[in-house]
């Protein structure tokens, strides 16, 4: 019996872990080329997962919805770059703040402009709506699955992507050194503009799956971004391999916290204490283990800038 | 004479006297002004901007003066009117208790936080600050006892002399907690201490070859920051009288240092005008349209992209322009 929820816990951290993954990875690149805050990298995961909600509705297929909010979203994207960000990469860190944090909140206004104030609601395909029994006895959401397969793909696509093609050796010179780069003839401005359009298709992939679990509404790119920060900055800032770490990290030790701490907790000092602490103890879990990497490692696990 | 470009790069800061004065006089008469204008509303969004000015200049210190970007001030904003909140809720109502109490327990708030947060620099700095905050404002949810994430209404303001302030009253000892720490920082600033701190922030490597302690003194302004935002957080307790975990949220931190980059950061006065100018304009466009934040964020983006250097770089904007 605990062991399935133990594989029940690991799968949910999986899943939890992937999408992060998805955030992180756009950001830390951001992050890592161009040395640029982005606070409002949440708002492309917002708008991505409005936008496949309103095509979902529209053509009746989630698949179709989500093709065209992805591609939607990265558009969105490549706008967002060559219209604001563009002028913000020499600023230093507290204007960057400043700035992305006024679109962060045009995003939001903009978004209850245009939807409302209430949630949307964004309903995974039929087909995968109930649970599939994984394990005699065991059964889990299908839909919850599908999250993890499509993690996984495009974790190992863009792991390809950054360390087996020419575009993705660009990134990792540009993460690494970014004038060395300029001084080999890399195109930084044209590259960054691909990675934010990536990133924020990124955004828009993990929107469109967790939207189903969880609403569609205003503000739902901010306590993710906040997740996000804490798994590039766990990882590394710039290394895609610290992001992947850091996301299954923060993934599971969320996940796993949740529930496997009340029980902890029961054993120990009893129900009632475990019942008001354990939850606090939970939340801040993850944010203990930043604190704790970057006493130990000041720069992350994976530190991109040599 | 200095002028303000030179004040900017020069470490000394003076309290600009004939600028100053003139505004403290009117605000000093501020009450009865708007009372006989029949306008006593504008007394407590004059309270709500000093508050938030003393909180937004306790960030300045470290942010604009040790260039040590702290995403994670609410947090003690929060600390200080959660203690507030917390010894009133146990019987003690007396300010002289519990003023000092919550500017304590903000101040060593900070001091831990600083030790850990300082020995990493740049974004992860600014991570880490912001994971601490987060930590805190967790807790906050989970005291079940006080309120949780419903928050912890406060039965009265605290007393002075066993008399709880008035709505003027509490105008006044925000007016005066801000004017006192504004003189204490500017003494701060101009003192050797304040000088060491300036210099970290444009050259850390050549202030520890000259053999001045870095950790220290940059610990000592966290910590100085912490308890006058703790202090920022007893009187915002003691006017909204409630306590609640959205004061401690990413978002009241992320105001926080907007105010100060708007008004400008490293400049004297700059929280306090960034506070005034973010808390006007929340007002003014929250009465037009309910879409206020729509023209905020368009404002902050034009402030960022036309006056990098907030508000009070202005003038010299405007001087350069016209040269």
């Amino acid at each position: 019996m605990s062991g399935i929820l133990l594989l029940e816990q690991a799968l949910n951290g999986l899943q939890l872990g992937l999408m992060l993954f998805l955030l992180a990875a756009g950001l830390t690149l951001v992050f890592g080329i161009m040395d640029m805050v982005n606070l409002a990298h949440g708002s492309l995961y917002m708008v991505g997962a409005y936008l496949i909600a309103t095509a979902t509705q529209a053509s009746g297929s989630f698949w179709w919805g989500l093709a065209a909010g992805v591609a939607g979203t990265a558009l969105f994207g490549v706008l967002l770059e060559v219209s604001v960000l563009r002028r913000l990469y020499r600023r230093d860190h507290v204007t960057q703040v400043l700035g992305t944090f006024a679109i962060l909140l045009m995003c939001n206004e903009a978004v209850r402009m245009i939807w409302g104030s209430q949630p949307l609601s964004l309903n995974p395909p039929a087909a995968l709506s109930g649970p599939v029994e994984l394990l005699p006895g065991f059964f889990y959401p299908a839909f919850r699955l599908l999250i993890i397969v499509v993690g996984l793909t495009t974790a190992v696509l863009l792991y390809l992507l950054v360390t087996r093609t020419r575009l993705g050796m660009q990134v990792r010179a540009g993460a690494s050194n970014r004038d060395m780069a300029l001084a080999m003839g890399t195109n930084v401005q044209r590259l960054f503009t691909a990675v934010f359009g990536l990133g924020a298709a990124l955004c828009a992939l993990a929107g469109g799956m967790l939207g189903p679990l969880l609403a569609v509404q205003v503000g739902m790119g901010e306590s993710i971004l906040i997740l996000a920060f804490v798994v590039i900055v766990i990882g590394g800032i710039g290394s895609i391999r610290g992001a992947l770490v850091g996301a299954l990290l923060v993934g599971m030790v969320d996940s796993g916290g949740r529930t496997l701490l009340p029980m902890v907790f029961e054993s120990l000092f009893g129900a009632a204490l475990a019942a008001d602490a354990a939850p606090a103890v939970a939340s801040i879990l993850i944010y203990v283990l930043m604190a704790a990497v970057l006493f130990f490692k000041p720069r992350g696990l994976f530190p991109a800038h040599g | 004479m200095v002028d303000s470009d030179n004040a900017r790069t020069s470490l000394h800061h003076t309290l600009h006297l004939r600028a100053a004065l003139p505004v403290f006089l009117v605000l000093l008469a501020l009450p009865h002004i708007t009372a006989a204008l029949h306008a006593e509303f504008y007394v407590t969004l004059a309270t709500r901007i000093a508050i938030f000015a003393l909180a937004a200049s306790s960030l300045n210190l470290i942010l604009g003066f040790g260039g040590l970007v702290s995403f994670g001030h609410a947090a003690f904003v929060g600390a200080g009117a959660y203690t507030v909140g917390i010894l009133m809720q146990h019987g003690t109502v007396p300010a002289a208790i519990a003023w000092p109490a919550a500017m304590l327990v903000s101040a060593g708030l900070a001091c831990l936080i600083g030790f850990i947060s300082l020995r990493t620099q740049g974004v992860y700095f600014i991570m880490i600050t912001l994971a601490f905050a987060q930590m805190l404002y967790y807790l906050a949810v989970s005291l079940k006892t006080y309120g949780g994430d419903d928050g912890l209404p406060l039965a009265g303001r605290n007393t002075w002399a066993g008399i709880a302030p008035d709505d003027t009253a509490l105008y006044y000892l925000a007016l005066g907690a801000l004017t006192l720490s504004l003189l204490f920082t500017q003494r701060l600033l101009n003192a050797r201490f304040g000088q060491v701190l300036q210099g970290l922030r444009e050259n850390p490597v050549r202030i520890q070859a000259l053999g001045f302690p870095v950790l220290r003194t940059q610990l000592t302004a966290f910590t100085l920051a912490g308890a006058m935002a703790g202090l920022a957080g007893t009187l915002l307790a003691n006017q909204g009288g409630f306590v609640s975990p959205s004061m401690m949220q990413w978002s009241q931190s992320g105001m926080l240092m907007v105010m100060v980059i708007l008004g400008g950061v490293g400049h004297l006065y700059g929280g306090v005008l960034g506070a005034a100018a973010f808390l006007l304009l929340e007002e003014v466009l929250g009465h037009t349209t309910e879409h206020w934040q729509l023209g905020l964020g368009a404002m902050l983006l034009a402030v960022v992209l036309l006056a990098p250097r907030g508000l009070a770089s202005l003038r010299s904007v405007w001087t350069r322009s016209q040269a």
